[in-house]
C-alpha cells in the first residue's frame, strides 16, 4: 500500500490554478524532497497533505484512506517559523500533544499520568539534544534549538507522516548540518514517511530517497494563472550513494 | 555632531529632563496666581498655594461634620469601587467575546457586525437610557463605563487573536488539539498580556465615563465633588482633585504594566522592550 497516492490532483484558488495533473505514489518509509522555483506550489502541496486544502479535482489517498480535510495527529508538521508556542517552555511545548490526547476536556494531565508523560517528554528531548534546555522559553532559544523543539513536539505524537516546509531554511550552515544528521536519524529509527520542501538542492539530494520538482510545464504569457505547476522531475535515489544533483535540476533551481 | 536621535540622556540628566516640565508648570502657575492676586486679593480662579494647603487640609485630613468621614477618602473609595467593578467585568466579557470571535469564523460572521455597530454609538448618548432603565444608583454608572470600554476592548482582542500565526493553530491541530484545547491552552494564554495592555489603553476613557456619570447623578465620588464645588468656583478644591485623579490613573497604569511584565515573562524577552 502506498503511503500517499495522488491521482490527477488539481488545486485552484478561484480562477488561479496552482497545481494541475499531479500524480504521485509514495511508498511508506520514503524521504521525499520537494523542490521548485518560488511560487511553484510547494507549500500548497504540503497544505494539501496537511488537510488544510482540499483538491479541487482528483483524488488524494493517505495509507489507503481518503485524506481528511483537517489537520490531525497522524501528520506531524514543522514550519520554517512559528512552529512552537511562545507561551510554553520547551517541556510544556512537547508535553502539549500528550495532554490533548490524555485529557480531551481540560487539556491538562495530573498526578501519575503527568509524571509518566513528562518522562516520555524528557526522553524525547534528550534524543533531540535538548536535555539542558527544558525550562527555557522559545524566545530564549537559538533558531536551531527552536526547530529541535518543533521536531520533538511533532514526534511525540508518533505520526506516520512528517511534513517539513523549509525547516532548516533559516539556519546557519553548521547548525543545518547537525539538523541533517538529526532528521536522518529520526527518519531511520521511527520508520517515518517524510515530505520536505527545500530551496537547497544539495540538501534535497543529500537527505531524500526521492526528489520531486514542481514547475509549470506549460506557460501562457497572456494568462499566467491559466496553467498550474505539476511534477516535472521525479527521481528515486539510493541514499547511500550520496547522490549529486543532475545538471538539469541545478539549472532549474538557478533559473528560479 | 551626533544625530539628535542618537542622543540618549542618562542618570541625572534624564531625571532633570523629566522633572523640568513639572517645575516649569508650577512656576508659571505661581507667577500667574500672584499677578492676579496683586490686582484682586480675593481672586478665586487661580488660588494661592496657601489656599490649596487650606483646602487640602479640609478635604483630605479633616473629618467632614455632616458626613462623618474624610471627604477625599470617601470620594476616592466610591470612584475606585465603580471603576474596579466596571473594569473587572469588562475584562471578563472581553476575554470571552474576544477569544470566541477571534477563533471561530462562524461566530464572527454572526456577531462581528453588531459589535462594530454598537461600538459606533456614543456611550454618553446612552447615559439617559441607562438612568431610565437602571435608575440613578451604582448600576447605571458601572454600566456606562462598561458600555464605553467593552466594544473597543472586544474589537482589539479579537484582532489580536486573529493575528496568532496560522502555523501555530495548524501545529496545535496536528498535536491532536480540539477547538476547546486551542481556545484554553493556546489563544487564552496568548491573549492575557494583550488584555492587560488593552485595559491600560482604556483607563483614560473609563475615567471619562466615570466622571461623567458621577457628575450627572451621584452623592459621592471624585467627579461628583468636582462638579459640586464648581458652583462656588472652588478652584482650590477642583485643581487638587484633578491632580489626585491623574495620580490615581498613572498609578493604576504603572501597576498594570508591572503585573504584565512579571506575570508574562515569555511575552517580554530580555533585550526587547
Ligand atoms: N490562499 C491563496 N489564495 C490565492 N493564491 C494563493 C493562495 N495561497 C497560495 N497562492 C498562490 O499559489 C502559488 C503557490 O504558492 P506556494 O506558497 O505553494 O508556493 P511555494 O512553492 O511554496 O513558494 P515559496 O518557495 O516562495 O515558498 C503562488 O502563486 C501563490 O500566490
Ligand atoms: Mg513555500
Amino acid at each position: 500500500m502506498d503511503a500517499l497516492k495522488l491521482t490527477q490532483v488539481w488545486v485552484e484558488y478561484g480562477s488561479k490554478i496552482v497545481l494541475e495533473r499531479v500524480n504521485l505514489a509514495v511508498s511508506p518509509g520514503s524521504f521525499v524532497s520537494i523542490v521548485g522555483p518560488s511560487g511553484a506550489g510547494k507549500t500548497t502541496l504540503l497544505r494539501l497533505l496537511l488537510g488544510q486544502e482540499a483538491p479541487t479535482r482528483g483524488k488524494a489517498m493517505l495509507f489507503g484512506e481518503k485524506l481528511r480535510d483537517e489537520p490531525g495527529p497522524d501528520r506531524g508538521v514543522v514550519f520554517q517559523r512559528y512552529s512552537i508556542f511562545p507561551h510554553m517552555n520547551v517541556r510544556e511545548n512537547v508535553l502539549f500533544g500528550l495532554e490533548c490526547k490524555g485529557s480531551p476536556v481540560f487539556g491538562h494531565l495530573g498526578g501519575k499520568k503527568r509524571r509518566a508523560a513528562l518522562d516520555e517528554v524528557d526522553a524525547m528531548l534528550a534524543s533531540v539534544g535538548l536535555k539542558d534546555a527544558r525550562k527555557l522559553y522559545p524566545a530564549q532559544l537559538s533558531g536551531g534549538m527552536q526547530q529541535r523543539v518543533a521536531i520533538a513536539q511533532a514526534l511525540i505524537m508518533k505520526p506516520k507522516v512528517l511534513l517539513l516546509d523549509e525547516p532548516f531554511g533559516a539556519l546557519d550552515p553548521g547548525v543545518r548540518a547537525d539538523m541533517h544528521v538529526l532528521i536522518t536519524d529520526i527518519w531511520r529509527t521511527n520508520g517515518l514517511t517524510i515530505f520536505m520542501v527545500t530551496h537547497d538542492i544539495k540538501e534535497a539530494f543529500a537527505l531524500g530517497t526521492r526528489v520531486i520538482a514542481l514547475d509549470k510545464a506549460r506557460h501562457d504569457a497572456q494568462a499566467p494563472n491559466r496553467y498550474g505547476a505539476t511534477i516535472v522531475y521525479d527521481v528515486k535515489l539510493d541514499r547511500k550513494a550520496n547522490a549529486v544533483p543532475p545538471p538539469e535540476i541545478e539549472a532549474m533551481a538557478a533559473g528560479a | 555632531m551626533r544625530r539628535l536621535l542618537n542622543v540618549k540622556p542618562r542618570g541625572g540628566v534624564l531625571l532633570f529632563l523629566s522633572v523640568l516640565p513639572f517645575l516649569a508648570l508650577a512656576l508659571v502657575y505661581v507667577m500667574a496666581s500672584e499677578a492676579r492676586h496683586a490686582i484682586n486679593p480675593s481672586d478665586k480662579i487661580l488660588p494661592t498655594l496657601e489656599a490649596f494647603a487650606r483646602a487640602i487640609n479640609i478635604m483630605a485630613l479633616q473629618v467632614d461634620q455632616q458626613r462623618g468621614e474624610i471627604l477625599l477618602w470617601m470620594d476616592t473609595q466610591a470612584s475606585l469601587f465603580r471603576l474596579g467593578v466596571a473594569l473587572g467585568l469588562s475584562m471578563l466579557i472581553t476575554l470571552v467575546l474576544g477569544l470566541l470571535l477571534g477563533l471561530l469564523p462562524a461566530l464572527r460572521a454572526l456577531a462581528g457586525p453588531i459589535v462594530t455597530a454598537i461600538a459606533m454609538a456614543p456611550p454618553i448618548a446612552l447615559l439617559p437610557i441607562l438612568f431610565i432603565l437602571l435608575g440613578l444608583g451604582e448600576t447605571a454608572k458601572i454600566a456606562l463605563i462598561m458600555i464605553g470600554v467593552i466594544p473597543c476592548m472586544v474589537r482589539d482582542l479579537t484582532a489580536h487573536v486573529r493575528s496568532i500565526p496560522e502555523e501555530l493553530l495548524i501545529k496545535a491541530q496536528t498535536l491532536g488539539a480540539n477547538t476547546w484545547h486551542i481556545l484554553t491552552r493556546i489563544a487564552l494564554p496568548q491573549s492575557l498580556p494583550r488584555l492587560i495592555d488593552i485595559l491600560r489603553l482604556q483607563l483614560g476613557p473609563a475615567w471619562v465615563f466615570l466622571i461623567a456619570a458621577e457628575a450627572i447623578a451621584s452623592d459621592v465620588g471624585l467627579g461628583y465633588r468636582i462638579f459640586l464645588v464648581r458652583r462656588y468656583l472652588s478652584m482650590d478644591i477642583i485643581l487638587p482633585y484633578v491632580v489626585w485623579i491623574a495620580l490615581l490613573a498613572v498609578t493604576l497604569d504603572f501597576l498594570l504594566a508591572q503585573v504584565n511584565r512579571s506575570a508574562f515573562g515569555w511575552a517580554h524577552p530580555k533585550g526587547a522592550r
